[in-house]
């Protein structure tokens, strides 16, 4: 089958890619550019655990064609580090205990980096609508609604 | 096998593509993309079309129109949508919304398409274009014929008249709040004169396989004062003509149980 060619800023680097047409977003990044962080749960669009930030905006990976991303700017929580010093929110994260297993984290944290953006000092009904549609097995959610707004709460202090 | 994508700027080209045994139209892939995840080997190739008038929203003249790939994430912030916002704001979570299209909506099998319930209340038209034939059908013939006349078409826009101030209704009731699937769905374009309902448009959804309107319901309205007792035989026929699903999420049984409560909170709520 013929390839095509995409390009696109991945985590503020540039990246092409020669994918097979349909390919996922989340093919694209697993297999081919070993960003591990969105994970492919249940490639339905019900998990969340695949999201991705596109252009600023939350998206499912597992549902997004890749050829659809041409020339876009792609956030995943695999760049959020940046020179070996956590996002607020991972911080937020660990020291809540908002994991366990882990696998939901990537798309939590993405799904709460897309509130904290547009709205740096969220309510508690805004947190548990932005992460409405990322499910957790382990934590029963309040560690993690608890952890975004304490990031909130963090970023508002450094701010001050 | 694996699925290709075909993009196109013209309509007369995708509508032409979209004949292929196998191609279907790709909007915002939340219905699409996950068919080709689940393995259906009936679909070969998504088409996409990117002319920028699908993307458009005109609310002019009392009348909106609303391109097909019009995402629910636009509706939720378009400043004259308010109306739409609830409806657009329980599909999906965020990042579904985000990708989810008006036009896509409309092809949703029950328990999904709930935006397509509250187009369905507002009588809109859907627009369709492709090859060699293009057309406006009301929503409701669209609708009983989406899989057969008109899987073939491109729908381009939906339109419909701005209802009057605070005569348009929504709920969805689910499990799982704020996100989750509809138990049942309902929508209701509401008018009254002199304390009684003069006007009454419902559809519901998870009624049946698509939505539908609730005819009986409408007729048993008119007249009526919007009390417990005025409306009591509306509730009454609530379930003429429905075949509600069953799915993970509910009985038809269960369904049918709880349509008539659901409707007459929605009829009896302040707007």
């Amino acid at each position: 089958m013929a390839k095509v060619a995409i390009h696109f800023t991945l985590n503020g680097s540039e990246k092409a890619e020669f994918v097979e047409s349909g390919t996922s977003l989340l093919d694209v990044l697993r297999e081919k550019l070993a960003d591990f962080s969105p994970k492919g749960g249940c490639l339905q669009g019900t998990c969340g655990a695949c999201s991705v930030l596109i252009d600023g905006e939350i998206r499912l990976a597992c549902l997004t064609l890749a050829e659809t991303c041409e020339g876009c700017t792609i956030e995943t929580a695999g760049g959020l580090a940046k020179d070996g010093v956590l996002h607020p929110l991972q911080i937020a994260f660990a020291d809540g205990f908002a994991t366990q297993c882990g696998f939901c984290t990537g798309g939590m944290i993405v799904a709460s980096k897309a509130l904290l953006d547009r709205n740096p000092a969220p309510s508690r009904a805004d947190v548990i609508e932005a992460i409405s549609g990322n499910v957790c097995r382990c934590t029963g959610y309040e560690p993690i609604i608890g952890a975004v707004l304490a990031a909130a709460r963090a970023n508002s202090t450094n701010k001050a | 096998m694996s699925v290709t994508l075909q993009t196109f700027t013209d309509l007369e080209d995708a509508g032409a593509a979209l004949t292929a045994p196998g191609a279907a139209y790709f909007g915002g892939g939340t219905l699409l993309v996950r068919r080709a995840n689940e393995g259906d080997v009936a679909l070969t190739r998504y088409v996409r079309l990117t002319a920028p008038a699908l993307r458009a929203i005109e609310v002019r003249a009392g009348m909106v129109r609303i391109g097909a790939g019009v995402t629910m994430g636009e509706i939720v912030r378009h400043p004259e949508l308010g109306f739409l916002g609830a409806a657009a704001r329980l599909v999906g979570g965020p990042a579904i919304r985000n990708a989810a299209t008006v036009g896509g909506n409309l092809f949703a099998r029950a328990p999904y398409g709930d935006f397509a319930v509250a187009l369905l209340a507002l009588d809109a038209v859907v627009h369709l274009g492709g090859h060699k034939l293009g057309r406006d059908v009301p929503i409701g013939t669209f609708l009983a014929e989406r899989e057969t006349a008109f899987a073939k078409l491109v729908v381009t826009a939906v339109s419909f008249a701005v209802p009057a101030a605070k005569a348009f209704r929504f709920t969805k009731a689910s499990r799982v709040r704020p996100k989750g699937l509809s138990v049942v769905t309902v929508a209701a374009v509401l008018e009254t004169r002199d304390g009684l309902i003069s006007f009454a448009r419902v559809a519901l959804g998870c009624a049946a396989d698509r939505p539908m309107r609730a005819l009986a319901v409408e007729a048993a309205l008119i007249g009526r004062a919007r009390t417990p007792e005025g409306i009591a035989p509306a509730l009454a026929v609530a379930l003429n003509g429905t075949a509600p699903i069953t799915d993970a999420v509910a009985s038809g049984w269960y369904r049918g149980a709880v349509l008539p409560v659901h409707l007459g909170r929605l009829l009896l709520a302040d707007t």
